[in-house]
């Protein structure tokens, strides 16, 4: 079926089995290769992207139900100031390890900023709750977030 | 005065990871590419009667033991796994063939639609059944003193039993490979940690030289020992595909294969007799290690040789006799992670000294102390503690920062506090260094330095580490010291990225280089400096005796584990872990602190949630929904502290790390958990049906 959707700020018209998850049609038919599997069953958090400003599994999403809706992936969104906050404080507060959580994480904390600026420990852990890292021990990617939080005063 | 080497900076990978733009295996590309995927046993022990393959679309392959030129193994230290099965299978998941093709849902499509007739035959489920039918794989042994008289002149013997289960590593990325065989040469990208394993094995299977094979590592999504051996595996098959179809071949695992069919952490029985003396100090120990190795022995032996090594912990006992044996089972093979056989072991043995403690009545720090070793001490093979053993300062800063004095007195039921002491025998085991007498290159040309090696950065921060201690040395920027890509045909063989070997070891003759550099630094034109390996004079090993020094040092660590019980559902909630290491001199302290908080993370996972199980050798959790890992939620604040004491032979004074802060995290939980309860803790991990049951028995 013909699905009309948002991708990164460009409307895109595409011919696809409605049932394709948003996984692939972002990594195979897009080429956003900031989008990771890492589970494929909405366990991990890496392939999360944002639908209408939310972190959503994009493994879990059906080409369906996307229809109408804003799709941003970390490609359009490391274009903003409020990604170059994140960027240096992940740098910074050792966020990142091997680094295939990473993108799901800074899609995370954009989606957990948006709808609080200034989280708690508590609430960062719950926020991110939905994604893995087996590397970190999350000690220092709660730490990244905060300083983003800290930094980006105003921006979220 | 010039920085110390500790002060942190920024990893060199950070920005290409954090913005997504680093490419790891599954992001890459090739024309013409083909899609792989294994079709796999789903015997557990059975006879291939017969293998029926539907009808292939042009364009579509399959690739078995019939297309490999060479030898049918995977090359490691018992070649024992075939690259593809032959007449028979031994576990559910071994691969038999590869169905490759262009469409990746066609692929899927015709792997379903192959129909295997099987024989089943008797199988071996269990580590307990494996030792009733004796299928033992490898066995060792080695003794100090007089245990036999030792035991007789006891004035008290204790015996007891302690076992740990399966565990997978979960590295964020899946394993993944390519294969593209262009210019008579086989290339193979791939996610790994030993590119010369890799190498080595498809020598042997396709036939050639190691002149027309390349292997270049993709950026890696974690590995922590999962992408040691595991990948000389997929390499060999994609290759084989890559050879028979002339097209570029693609094989990326999803996360329930990957767990079906990769290596795990060995599940362990280790059984204990302690002979005590008047005092109650152990005089002589009587240890038998039990490890399930799965159905191929792989490298097993080697997880068992650092495990009975590592046997006695951070403790002098005059009298040992340990005995070590490696069971068959018809159940995936169990390989490399984290702590390579030594957590096993080390649980075991921090929880009979806890256990002793707690019995005598004693506060078990207390005990612990009065078995430390000490410089100048005989190490457990007859070698010697050659370094200044700083477990006494590493103790007091422990304490201090948990209050574990105050708090193990506290006495409340449900809240518990408790303590591990442990040590990490830095490097390869044995003579495994003098074996490979890994090889490192510098070159400096123009206003750049070049480090030229094989350790890849998997994640745990080599490339940084390796980069600063050049640039350190040389006193240049960081910016100025690049890292040549992992590609076998440009590296020289500086050994795996294993056994926490890469700082002390590589480091270290990077660090010897650069200083020869240094010297030179104004020669005209390009200047390449080498180093090989040479094993420090004074170390001296018999592989086939085990006496001497097993490792040329070791890292020590304490932690301290606050922990908290649901009483009605038993869980566990870990509320702080204090950790104190001595790796001799941190380079990059936040890398460092990265290292130890993940290694932690992994050790409080093994041992509370992460239950795995089989059935008749199936698995029971194969995906991330029943196999849990530790979430943000699950973590608790982790305060880590270093003592520094330098280490002559490593680089700046550095000794290893990474596999260290695993094997503190189990027992201390264990302890806490001990203590919450006033129950003993024997097994790991820990769970809420475990714990009640021995609650309601023990009180």
């Amino acid at each position: 079926m013909k699905i009309e959707f948002i991708l990164n700020e460009e409307a895109k018209m595409i011919e696809v089995n409605p049932a394709r998850r948003l996984l692939d049609i972002l990594r195979d038919d897009f080429g956003l290769s900031s989008v990771k599997e890492g589970c494929g069953e909405g366990e991990c958090g890496a392939c999360v992207v944002l639908m209408d400003g939310k972190a959503i599994n994009s493994c879990l999403v059906p080409a369906g139900n996307i229809y109408g809706h804003h799709i941003v992936t970390l490609e359009a969104f490391k274009k903003t100031k409020r990604y170059r906050v994140i960027e240096d404080a992940f740098a910074e507060a050792g966020s990142v390890q091997c680094g295939f959580c990473t993108p799901g994480f800074v899609m995370a904390t954009e989606s957990l900023l948006n709808e609080n600026p200034h989280p708690s420990d508590a609430e960062i852990k719950d926020g991110l709750s939905g994604n893995l890292c087996r590397c970190t021990g999350y000690n220092m990617i709660v730490k990244g977030v905060k300083l983003a939080a800290e930094r980006g005063e105003g921006l979220w | 005065m010039k920085e110390s080497i500790s002060k942190p900076i920024k990893r060199v990978d950070a920005s290409a990871k954090i913005s997504g733009e680093a490419k790891y295996i599954s992001d890459l590309r090739f024309e013409n590419q083909l899609f792989a995927r294994t079709v796999r046993s789903t015997r557990v022990k059975a006879r291939i009667v017969s293998i029926r393959l539907p009808e292939f679309p042009a364009g579509y392959f399959f690739v078995n033991k019939d297309d490999i030129p060479g030898v049918n193994r995977m090359r490691t230290v018992v070649s024992d796994h075939p690259i593809f099965a032959e007449d028979e299978v031994s576990y559910i998941g071994q691969p038999i063939l590869l169905i490759v093709g262009p469409e990746r849902e066609k692929v899927f499509e015709l792997t379903t639609q192959i129909k295997i007739e099987y024989e089943e035959e008797a199988a071996v489920f269990s580590l307990a059944e494996a030792e009733k039918r004796n299928t033992v794989f490898t066995q060792y042994g080695y003794s100090k003193g007089d245990p036999e008289k030792a035991f007789v002149e006891a004035a008290s013997i204790i015996e007891d039993e302690y076992s740990t289960g399966l565990q997978e590593h979960v590295y964020l990325e899946p394993q993944g490979m390519a294969a593209e065989y262009k210019d008579d040469t086989m290339y193979i990208y791939g996610s790994l940690q030993c590119p010369f394993y890799v190498e080595g094995a498809m020598k042997e299977v396709l036939g050639w030289e190691a002149k027309r094979i390349r292997v270049i590592q993709a950026v890696t999504g974690g590995a922590f020992g999962g992408k040691e051996e595991f990948p000389s595996l997929t390499a060999c098959q994609v290759a084989v595909a890559a050879l028979k179809t002339r097209h570029p071949v693609m094989m990326i695992y999803d996360r329930d294969e990957d767990i079906i069919c990769s290596t795990k952490r060995h599940p362990s029985i280790v059984r204990f007799k302690a002979g005590l003396d008047q005092a109650n100090n152990v005089i002589a120990l009587d240890i038998d290690v039990l490890y399930d190795a799965g159905a191929y022995t792989g490298l097993s032996p080697v997880v068992l040789q650092r495990g009975i090594f590592s046997a006695t912990g951070v403790y002098n006992f005059p009298h040992l006799k340990v005995r070590g044996r490696n069971f068959m089972t018809n159940t995936v093979p169990s390989g490399a992670y984290r702590g390579f056989g030594a957590p096993q072991t080390i649980f075991g043995t921090e929880m009979l000294m806890h256990n002793i403690a707690v019995k005598l009545g004693i506060d078990p720090q207390d005990y612990k102390m009065r078995h430390m070793l000490k410089r100048g001490d005989p190490t457990c093979t007859g070698g010697q503690i050659r370094d200044e053993v700083k477990l006494p300062e590493i103790i007091r800063k422990v304490n201090e920062m948990s209050a574990y004095r105050e708090k193990v007195k506290a006495g409340k039921k449900y809240r518990g506090v408790g303590l591990s002491l442990f040590l990490h025998g830095c490097g390869f085991t044995g003579n495994g260094e003098q074996m490979i007498r890994g090889k490192i290159v510098l070159r400096k040309k123009d206003d750049h330095v070049t480090l030229i090696v094989s350790s890849v950065e998997m994640g745990q921060g080599a490339e940084t580490v390796l980069r600063k201690i050049v640039a350190h040395t040389l006193d240049i920027s960081i910016e100025r010291v690049i890292c040549e890509n992992i590609d076998t045909g440009l590296i020289p063989d500086s050994g795996p990225t294993v056994a926490s070997r890469t700082t002390m070891i590589v480091g270290g003759l990077l660090q010897q280089a650069a200083l020869e550099l240094k010297d030179r630094w104004n020669e005209t034109g390009e200047i390449e400096i080498t180093r090989i390996y040479s094993h420090p004079d004074y170390l001296r090993w018999d592989n086939e005796t085990f006496h001497g020094d097993a490792y040329p040092t070791y890292s020590w660590g304490a932690n301290v584990a606050e922990v908290e019980i649901d009483p009605v559902t038993y869980e566990i909630d870990v509320k702080k872990i204090s950790a104190v290491y001595d790796v001799g001199v941190p380079i990059d302290e936040q890398t460092l602190r990265g290292q130890m908080q993940g290694g932690l993370a992994q050790g409080i996972g093994w041992a509370t949630i992460e239950v795995m199980n089989t059935d008749k050798g199936r698995l029971i959790q194969h995906n991330l929904t029943d196999y849990k890992v530790p979430t943000a939620m699950d973590i608790p604040e982790i305060e880590c502290e270093f003592i520094e004491n330098p280490y002559e032979f490593g680089p700046f004074g550095a000794k290893c790390a990474g596999e260290l802060p695993f094997v503190g995290a189990g027992p201390a939980i264990a302890a806490a958990v001990s203590n919450a309860l006033s129950v003993p803790i024997r097994k790991l991990p820990i769970t809420p049906e475990y714990l009640m049951e021995i609650d309601n028995h023990e009180n």
